[in-house]
Protein backbone atom coordinates (compact mmCIF):
# COMPACT_ATOMS: atom_id res chain seq x y z
CA UNK A 1 0.00 0.00 0.00
CA UNK A 2 1.72 3.16 -1.10
CA UNK A 3 -0.79 5.94 -0.64
CA UNK A 4 -2.71 6.07 2.64
CA UNK A 5 -6.33 5.40 1.77
CA UNK A 6 -9.18 7.15 3.54
CA UNK A 7 -12.41 5.60 4.77
CA UNK A 8 -15.41 6.97 6.57
CA UNK A 9 -17.23 4.74 9.03
CA UNK A 10 -20.90 5.08 9.97
CA UNK A 11 -20.77 5.35 13.75
CA UNK A 12 -23.90 4.52 15.69
CA UNK A 13 -22.16 4.42 19.05
CA UNK A 14 -22.53 0.66 19.41
CA UNK A 15 -19.93 -2.08 19.39
CA UNK A 16 -20.17 -3.18 15.76
CA UNK A 17 -19.18 0.11 14.18
CA UNK A 18 -16.40 0.50 16.76
CA UNK A 19 -14.96 -2.87 15.76
CA UNK A 20 -15.45 -2.34 12.03
CA UNK A 21 -13.55 0.95 12.21
CA UNK A 22 -10.77 -0.62 14.28
CA UNK A 23 -10.31 -3.53 11.85
CA UNK A 24 -9.86 -1.13 8.93
CA UNK A 25 -7.72 1.30 10.92
CA UNK A 26 -5.41 -1.57 11.85
CA UNK A 27 -4.76 -2.12 8.17
CA UNK A 28 -3.23 1.32 7.86
CA UNK A 29 -6.28 3.10 6.50
CA UNK A 30 -7.05 6.66 7.69
CA UNK A 31 -10.53 6.41 9.22
CA UNK A 32 -12.94 9.17 10.24
CA UNK A 33 -16.47 8.72 11.56
CA UNK A 34 -19.86 10.06 10.57
CA UNK A 35 -22.77 9.99 12.96
CA UNK A 36 -26.20 10.91 11.66
CA UNK A 37 -28.67 12.62 13.94
CA UNK A 38 -32.23 11.79 12.92
CA UNK A 39 -34.11 13.13 15.96
CA UNK A 40 -35.04 9.56 16.95
CA UNK A 41 -31.60 8.62 18.24
CA UNK A 42 -31.59 7.26 21.76
CA UNK A 43 -28.34 9.11 22.24
CA UNK A 44 -28.24 12.30 24.18
CA UNK A 45 -31.73 13.29 25.06
CA UNK A 46 -33.31 11.09 27.61
CA UNK A 47 -30.44 11.31 30.02
CA UNK A 48 -30.64 15.08 29.78
CA UNK A 49 -34.36 15.09 30.48
CA UNK A 50 -34.93 12.57 33.23
CA UNK A 51 -33.59 13.53 36.57
CA UNK A 52 -33.49 9.91 37.66
CA UNK A 53 -30.97 9.22 34.91
CA UNK A 54 -28.62 11.90 36.20
CA UNK A 55 -26.50 9.40 38.08
CA UNK A 56 -25.58 7.59 34.88
CA UNK A 57 -22.58 8.99 33.06
CA UNK A 58 -23.74 11.41 30.43
CA UNK A 59 -21.86 10.23 27.46
CA UNK A 60 -22.48 10.47 23.78
CA UNK A 61 -21.51 7.00 22.61
CA UNK A 62 -20.57 8.05 19.09
CA UNK A 63 -18.10 10.58 20.52
CA UNK A 64 -16.85 7.93 22.92
CA UNK A 65 -16.22 5.50 20.05
CA UNK A 66 -14.34 8.16 18.09
CA UNK A 67 -12.20 8.90 21.10
CA UNK A 68 -11.34 5.24 21.62
CA UNK A 69 -10.09 5.08 18.07
CA UNK A 70 -8.43 8.49 18.02
CA UNK A 71 -10.46 9.45 14.96
CA UNK A 72 -12.41 12.54 14.01
CA UNK A 73 -16.19 12.42 14.17
CA UNK A 74 -18.56 14.44 12.04
CA UNK A 75 -22.08 14.64 13.46
CA UNK A 76 -24.58 15.41 10.75
CA UNK A 77 -28.08 16.74 11.28
CA UNK A 78 -30.39 14.88 8.87
CA UNK A 79 -33.63 15.61 10.74
CA UNK A 80 -35.47 17.17 7.78
CA UNK A 81 -34.38 14.77 5.04
CA UNK A 82 -34.94 11.77 7.28
CA UNK A 83 -38.67 12.49 7.52
CA UNK A 84 -39.24 10.96 4.13
CA UNK A 85 -37.52 7.76 5.28
CA UNK A 86 -39.83 7.45 8.29
CA UNK A 87 -42.99 8.57 6.51
CA UNK A 88 -42.66 6.68 3.23
CA UNK A 89 -40.31 3.72 3.58
CA UNK A 90 -40.16 1.91 0.26
CA UNK A 91 -39.23 -1.34 2.02
CA UNK A 92 -41.72 -0.89 4.84
CA UNK A 93 -41.29 -1.08 8.60
CA UNK A 94 -39.76 -3.67 10.89
CA UNK A 95 -41.46 -5.00 14.02
CA UNK A 96 -42.34 -1.41 15.02
CA UNK A 97 -42.13 1.85 13.10
CA UNK A 98 -38.45 1.27 12.33
CA UNK A 99 -37.75 1.62 8.62
CA UNK A 100 -34.34 -0.04 9.04
CA UNK A 101 -33.66 -1.00 5.44
CA UNK A 102 -34.58 2.40 4.00
CA UNK A 103 -32.69 4.03 6.86
CA UNK A 104 -29.50 2.11 6.06
CA UNK A 105 -29.84 2.88 2.35
CA UNK A 106 -30.34 6.56 3.13
CA UNK A 107 -27.41 6.80 5.55
CA UNK A 108 -25.02 5.00 3.23
CA UNK A 109 -26.12 7.25 0.36
CA UNK A 110 -25.41 10.32 2.53
CA UNK A 111 -22.01 8.82 3.35
CA UNK A 112 -21.37 8.32 -0.35
CA UNK A 113 -22.07 11.99 -1.01
CA UNK A 114 -19.79 12.85 1.90
CA UNK A 115 -16.82 10.83 0.63
CA UNK A 116 -17.19 12.42 -2.80
CA UNK A 117 -17.15 15.91 -1.28
CA UNK A 118 -14.26 15.18 1.03
CA UNK A 119 -12.01 13.06 -1.15
CA UNK A 120 -12.34 9.81 0.78
CA UNK A 121 -12.02 6.41 -0.87
CA UNK A 122 -14.63 4.13 0.66
CA UNK A 123 -17.34 3.60 3.28
CA UNK A 124 -17.28 1.23 6.24
CA UNK A 125 -20.22 -0.04 8.29
CA UNK A 126 -20.47 -2.45 11.20
CA UNK A 127 -23.19 -4.52 9.51
CA UNK A 128 -23.13 -8.28 10.00
CA UNK A 129 -25.00 -10.74 7.75
CA UNK A 130 -28.02 -12.12 9.56
CA UNK A 131 -27.58 -9.92 12.63
CA UNK A 132 -30.85 -8.05 12.32
CA UNK A 133 -34.06 -9.44 10.86
CA UNK A 134 -34.74 -6.59 8.47
CA UNK A 135 -31.73 -4.65 7.29
CA UNK A 136 -28.92 -7.12 7.82
CA UNK A 137 -30.09 -10.22 5.98
CA UNK A 138 -28.08 -11.88 3.25
CA UNK A 139 -30.66 -10.70 0.69
CA UNK A 140 -30.86 -7.13 1.94
CA UNK A 141 -27.17 -6.32 2.28
CA UNK A 142 -26.74 -5.98 -1.52
CA UNK A 143 -29.87 -3.77 -1.53
CA UNK A 144 -28.10 -1.28 0.76
CA UNK A 145 -25.01 -1.28 -1.48
CA UNK A 146 -26.89 -0.81 -4.73
CA UNK A 147 -29.76 1.49 -3.73
CA UNK A 148 -27.41 3.83 -1.89
CA UNK A 149 -25.25 4.07 -4.99
CA UNK A 150 -22.22 3.09 -2.91
CA UNK A 151 -21.97 -0.31 -4.66
CA UNK A 152 -18.59 -1.86 -4.10
CA UNK A 153 -17.28 1.15 -2.22
CA UNK A 154 -19.17 -0.19 0.80
CA UNK A 155 -17.08 -2.48 2.99
CA UNK A 156 -18.43 -4.44 5.97
CA UNK A 157 -15.23 -5.58 7.67
CA UNK A 158 -17.01 -7.79 10.23
CA UNK A 159 -18.79 -9.83 7.56
CA UNK A 160 -16.70 -9.20 4.45
CA UNK A 161 -15.67 -12.79 3.97
CA UNK A 162 -19.29 -13.81 3.58
CA UNK A 163 -19.91 -11.14 0.98
CA UNK A 164 -18.70 -10.46 -2.57
CA UNK A 165 -15.33 -8.76 -2.85
CA UNK A 166 -15.44 -4.98 -2.76
CA UNK A 167 -13.23 -2.41 -4.45
CA UNK A 168 -11.03 -1.74 -1.38
CA UNK A 169 -10.28 -5.49 -1.25
CA UNK A 170 -9.68 -5.84 -4.99
CA UNK A 171 -7.38 -2.84 -5.03
CA UNK A 172 -5.42 -4.11 -2.04
CA UNK A 173 -6.34 -1.11 0.14
CA UNK A 174 -7.37 -3.69 2.72
CA UNK A 175 -6.57 -7.41 2.89
CA UNK A 176 -9.60 -9.65 2.72
CA UNK A 177 -7.82 -12.33 4.80
CA UNK A 178 -7.60 -9.85 7.67
CA UNK A 179 -11.31 -9.09 7.56
CA UNK A 180 -13.92 -11.19 9.34
CA UNK A 181 -16.66 -13.60 8.36
CA UNK A 182 -19.16 -13.07 11.18
CA UNK A 183 -22.77 -14.02 10.55
CA UNK A 184 -25.97 -14.65 12.43
CA UNK A 185 -27.54 -13.21 15.52
CA UNK A 186 -24.91 -14.28 18.02
CA UNK A 187 -22.93 -11.44 19.58
CA UNK A 188 -20.16 -13.76 20.74
CA UNK A 189 -17.69 -13.06 17.91
CA UNK A 190 -18.02 -9.31 18.45
CA UNK A 191 -17.64 -9.64 22.19
CA UNK A 192 -14.51 -11.73 21.83
CA UNK A 193 -13.03 -9.34 19.23
CA UNK A 194 -13.74 -6.44 21.59
CA UNK A 195 -11.90 -8.31 24.31
CA UNK A 196 -8.98 -8.89 21.99
CA UNK A 197 -8.77 -5.16 21.33
CA UNK A 198 -9.23 -4.31 24.99
CA UNK A 199 -12.55 -2.47 24.58
CA UNK A 200 -14.72 -3.08 27.61
CA UNK A 201 -16.90 -0.10 28.33
CA UNK A 202 -18.87 -0.06 25.08
CA UNK A 203 -22.60 0.70 24.84
CA UNK A 204 -24.99 -2.16 24.28
CA UNK A 205 -28.34 -0.79 23.17
CA UNK A 206 -31.07 -3.38 23.57
CA UNK A 207 -33.33 -3.03 20.56
CA UNK A 208 -31.47 -0.89 18.11
CA UNK A 209 -29.97 2.49 17.65
CA UNK A 210 -33.18 4.50 17.76
CA UNK A 211 -36.57 4.99 19.42
CA UNK A 212 -38.38 3.71 16.33
CA UNK A 213 -37.57 0.13 17.38
CA UNK A 214 -39.40 0.73 20.66
CA UNK A 215 -42.98 -0.62 20.67
CA UNK A 216 -44.24 1.96 23.11
CA UNK A 217 -42.69 4.87 21.25
CA UNK A 218 -44.05 3.57 17.94
CA UNK A 219 -47.55 3.31 19.42
CA UNK A 220 -47.39 6.98 20.40
CA UNK A 221 -46.12 7.98 16.98
CA UNK A 222 -48.88 6.11 15.17
CA UNK A 223 -51.43 7.66 17.52
CA UNK A 224 -50.06 11.07 16.54
CA UNK A 225 -50.50 10.33 12.84
CA UNK A 226 -53.93 8.80 13.30
CA UNK A 227 -55.36 11.65 15.31
CA UNK A 228 -53.89 14.29 13.03
CA UNK A 229 -55.32 12.50 10.03
CA UNK A 230 -51.98 12.66 8.22
CA UNK A 231 -48.53 11.17 8.42
CA UNK A 232 -46.37 14.09 9.32
CA UNK A 233 -44.13 15.27 12.19
CA UNK A 234 -41.93 18.10 13.38
CA UNK A 235 -38.89 17.71 15.62
CA UNK A 236 -40.84 19.00 18.63
CA UNK A 237 -43.48 16.29 18.12
CA UNK A 238 -41.01 13.45 18.18
CA UNK A 239 -39.09 14.91 21.12
CA UNK A 240 -42.29 15.19 23.15
CA UNK A 241 -43.10 11.55 22.48
CA UNK A 242 -39.99 10.65 24.47
CA UNK A 243 -41.16 12.49 27.56
CA UNK A 244 -43.91 11.97 30.11
CA UNK A 245 -47.03 9.83 30.31
CA UNK A 246 -49.22 10.27 27.25
CA UNK A 247 -52.94 9.72 27.89
CA UNK A 248 -55.76 10.09 25.41
CA UNK A 249 -59.07 10.22 27.31
CA UNK A 250 -61.01 11.38 24.22
CA UNK A 251 -60.17 11.13 20.52
CA UNK A 252 -59.78 14.90 20.14
CA UNK A 253 -57.20 15.53 22.81
CA UNK A 254 -54.19 14.05 24.53
CA UNK A 255 -52.60 14.94 27.87
CA UNK A 256 -48.84 14.74 28.46
CA UNK A 257 -48.04 14.43 32.16
CA UNK A 258 -44.49 14.73 33.46
CA UNK A 259 -43.36 11.69 35.45
CA UNK A 260 -40.80 13.53 37.51
CA UNK A 261 -39.10 16.85 38.08
CA UNK A 262 -36.65 16.61 35.18
CA UNK A 263 -39.51 15.98 32.77
CA UNK A 264 -41.55 18.84 34.26
CA UNK A 265 -38.60 21.15 33.61
CA UNK A 266 -38.29 19.90 30.05
CA UNK A 267 -42.04 20.31 29.39
CA UNK A 268 -41.91 23.87 30.74
CA UNK A 269 -40.13 24.79 27.52
CA UNK A 270 -43.36 23.95 25.66
CA UNK A 271 -45.78 25.99 27.81
CA UNK A 272 -46.27 28.63 25.13
CA UNK A 273 -47.31 26.07 22.54
CA UNK A 274 -49.88 24.18 24.63
CA UNK A 275 -52.61 24.81 27.17
CA UNK A 276 -51.18 23.49 30.41
CA UNK A 277 -52.04 22.68 33.98
CA UNK A 278 -50.14 22.83 37.25
CA UNK A 279 -51.35 21.80 40.67
CA UNK A 280 -51.52 24.62 43.21
CA UNK A 281 -52.72 23.06 46.45
CA UNK A 282 -50.34 20.09 46.28
CA UNK A 283 -47.05 19.21 44.65
CA UNK A 284 -47.72 17.77 41.24
CA UNK A 285 -46.54 17.37 37.69
CA UNK A 286 -46.79 19.81 34.82
CA UNK A 287 -49.25 18.64 32.16
CA UNK A 288 -49.64 19.79 28.55
CA UNK A 289 -52.89 19.47 26.61
CA UNK A 290 -52.63 18.61 22.93
CA UNK A 291 -55.94 19.33 21.14
CA UNK A 292 -58.91 21.69 21.30
CA UNK A 293 -60.82 21.22 24.51
CA UNK A 294 -63.94 22.72 26.06
CA UNK A 295 -64.68 23.42 29.73
CA UNK A 296 -66.02 19.94 30.34
CA UNK A 297 -62.90 18.33 28.83
CA UNK A 298 -60.69 20.62 30.93
CA UNK A 299 -62.46 19.54 34.10
CA UNK A 300 -61.74 15.91 33.22
CA UNK A 301 -58.10 16.74 32.45
CA UNK A 302 -57.75 18.57 35.76
CA UNK A 303 -59.11 15.55 37.62
CA UNK A 304 -56.67 13.32 35.72
CA UNK A 305 -53.67 15.53 36.50
CA UNK A 306 -54.77 15.74 40.15
CA UNK A 307 -54.64 11.95 40.23
CA UNK A 308 -50.91 12.12 39.47
CA UNK A 309 -50.26 14.78 42.15
CA UNK A 310 -49.45 14.39 45.82
CA UNK A 311 -53.12 15.21 46.49
CA UNK A 312 -54.38 12.05 44.81
CA UNK A 313 -55.88 10.75 48.05
CA UNK A 314 -57.54 14.07 48.97
CA UNK A 315 -61.12 15.10 48.33
CA UNK A 316 -60.13 18.17 46.34
CA UNK A 317 -57.08 19.48 44.51
CA UNK A 318 -56.69 22.98 43.15
CA UNK A 319 -55.01 23.51 39.79
CA UNK A 320 -54.08 26.47 37.65
CA UNK A 321 -55.02 26.20 33.99
CA UNK A 322 -53.29 28.38 31.40
CA UNK A 323 -54.90 28.63 27.99
CA UNK A 324 -53.10 29.03 24.68
CA UNK A 325 -53.82 32.77 24.92
CA UNK A 326 -51.96 32.89 28.25
CA UNK A 327 -55.15 33.53 30.24
CA UNK A 328 -55.14 31.69 33.57
CA UNK A 329 -57.89 30.39 35.75
CA UNK A 330 -58.15 28.05 38.68
CA UNK A 331 -60.10 24.83 39.02
CA UNK A 332 -60.80 22.82 42.15
CA UNK A 333 -61.58 19.21 41.38
CA UNK A 334 -61.81 15.74 42.87
CA UNK A 335 -58.90 13.58 41.66
CA UNK A 336 -59.98 10.69 39.45
CA UNK A 337 -59.92 7.33 41.17
CA UNK A 338 -57.63 4.64 39.81
CA UNK A 339 -60.51 2.64 38.32
CA UNK A 340 -61.79 5.76 36.53
CA UNK A 341 -58.68 5.82 34.32
CA UNK A 342 -59.13 3.02 31.77
CA UNK A 343 -55.93 1.36 30.59
CA UNK A 344 -56.88 2.26 27.03
CA UNK A 345 -56.21 5.95 27.75
CA UNK A 346 -52.53 5.30 28.21
CA UNK A 347 -50.65 5.42 24.93
CA UNK B 1 -8.64 37.89 20.17
CA UNK B 2 -11.89 37.63 18.31
CA UNK B 3 -14.78 35.99 20.18
CA UNK B 4 -17.78 34.72 18.26
CA UNK B 5 -20.99 33.95 20.14
CA UNK B 6 -23.38 31.09 19.55
CA UNK B 7 -26.80 30.65 21.10
CA UNK B 8 -27.50 26.93 21.54
CA UNK B 9 -30.07 27.31 24.33
CA UNK B 10 -33.13 25.05 24.51
CA UNK B 11 -31.46 22.48 22.30
CA UNK B 12 -30.80 18.96 23.48
CA UNK B 13 -27.62 17.04 22.78
CA UNK B 14 -26.32 16.38 20.24
CA UNK B 15 -27.82 19.51 18.62
CA UNK B 16 -25.59 21.98 20.54
CA UNK B 17 -22.54 19.94 19.51
CA UNK B 18 -23.68 20.02 15.89
CA UNK B 19 -24.16 23.81 16.09
CA UNK B 20 -20.68 24.26 17.57
CA UNK B 21 -19.17 21.94 14.96
CA UNK B 22 -20.81 23.74 12.05
CA UNK B 23 -19.83 27.17 13.35
CA UNK B 24 -16.22 26.07 14.01
CA UNK B 25 -15.99 24.97 10.37
CA UNK B 26 -16.51 28.58 9.30
CA UNK B 27 -13.97 30.07 11.71
CA UNK B 28 -10.24 30.65 11.46
CA UNK B 29 -7.85 28.81 13.80
CA UNK B 30 -7.32 30.72 17.02
CA UNK B 31 -10.83 32.21 17.05
CA UNK B 32 -12.76 31.87 20.28
CA UNK B 33 -16.31 30.53 20.05
CA UNK B 34 -18.52 31.11 23.08
CA UNK B 35 -21.50 28.75 23.10
CA UNK B 36 -24.39 29.30 25.49
CA UNK B 37 -26.32 26.09 26.15
CA UNK B 38 -28.97 24.79 28.53
CA UNK B 39 -28.56 21.00 28.23
CA UNK B 40 -26.06 19.88 30.88
CA UNK B 41 -25.03 17.09 28.49
CA UNK B 42 -22.85 19.66 26.71
CA UNK B 43 -20.45 19.64 29.66
CA UNK B 44 -19.35 16.23 28.43
CA UNK B 45 -20.15 16.27 24.76
CA UNK B 46 -18.55 19.56 23.66
CA UNK B 47 -15.21 18.80 25.37
CA UNK B 48 -15.24 15.26 23.91
CA UNK B 49 -15.94 16.64 20.45
CA UNK B 50 -13.11 19.18 20.88
CA UNK B 51 -10.61 16.54 22.02
CA UNK B 52 -11.39 14.39 18.98
CA UNK B 53 -11.29 17.15 16.46
CA UNK B 54 -8.30 19.14 17.69
CA UNK B 55 -9.94 22.13 19.36
CA UNK B 56 -9.56 23.32 22.93
CA UNK B 57 -11.94 24.34 25.70
CA UNK B 58 -10.60 27.51 27.29
CA UNK B 59 -13.43 28.29 29.67
CA UNK B 60 -16.58 26.74 31.11
CA UNK B 61 -18.95 28.64 33.35
CA UNK B 62 -22.44 28.31 34.68
CA UNK B 63 -24.72 31.35 34.78
CA UNK B 64 -28.15 30.59 36.17
CA UNK B 65 -29.49 27.81 33.98
CA UNK B 66 -26.99 28.49 31.19
CA UNK B 67 -23.77 26.61 30.54
CA UNK B 68 -21.29 28.82 28.71
CA UNK B 69 -18.44 27.02 27.01
CA UNK B 70 -15.63 28.78 25.16
CA UNK B 71 -13.84 26.82 22.45
CA UNK B 72 -10.59 27.86 20.83
CA UNK B 73 -10.62 26.76 17.22
CA UNK B 74 -7.65 24.48 16.51
CA UNK B 75 -5.35 24.27 13.52
CA UNK B 76 -6.85 21.16 11.99
CA UNK B 77 -9.95 21.85 10.04
CA UNK B 78 -12.91 19.60 10.63
CA UNK B 79 -13.72 18.56 7.10
S1 LIG C 1 -32.82 1.13 14.43
FE1 LIG C 1 -33.36 3.19 13.73
S2 LIG C 1 -31.41 4.18 13.23
FE2 LIG C 1 -31.02 1.97 13.36
S3 LIG C 1 -31.26 1.22 11.25
FE3 LIG C 1 -33.24 0.97 12.23
S4 LIG C 1 -34.36 2.85 11.75
FE4 LIG C 1 -32.19 3.26 11.36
Amino acid sequence: MTEKRKAVVLVSGGLDSLLAAKVVQDQGVHVEGINFYTGFCVEGHTHAIRKSDKARPKRNNALWVAEQLGMKLHIIDIIEEYKNVVLNPKHGYGANLNPCLDCKVFMVSKAREWIERNGFDFIVTGEVVGQRPMSQRKETMPVVSSESGADDLLLRPLSARNLPETLPEREGWVYREQLHGFSGRSRKPQISLAKQYGFDDYAQPAGGCCFLTDANYSAKLSDLWQTRGEKHYELDDIMLLKVGRHLRPRPHFKVIIAREEGESRFLQGYRKQFSHLETVSHTGPLALVDGDVDAEDMELIARLVARYSKGRGEKQVELEVTGLDGVRHRLTVAPLLAHEIPGTWLL
Amino acid sequence: MKTVKLDARNLLCPMPVIRVQNRVLELDPGTLLEATCTDPGVLNDIPAWCRINGHRIVDTRVEGSDYIITVKVGECSNE
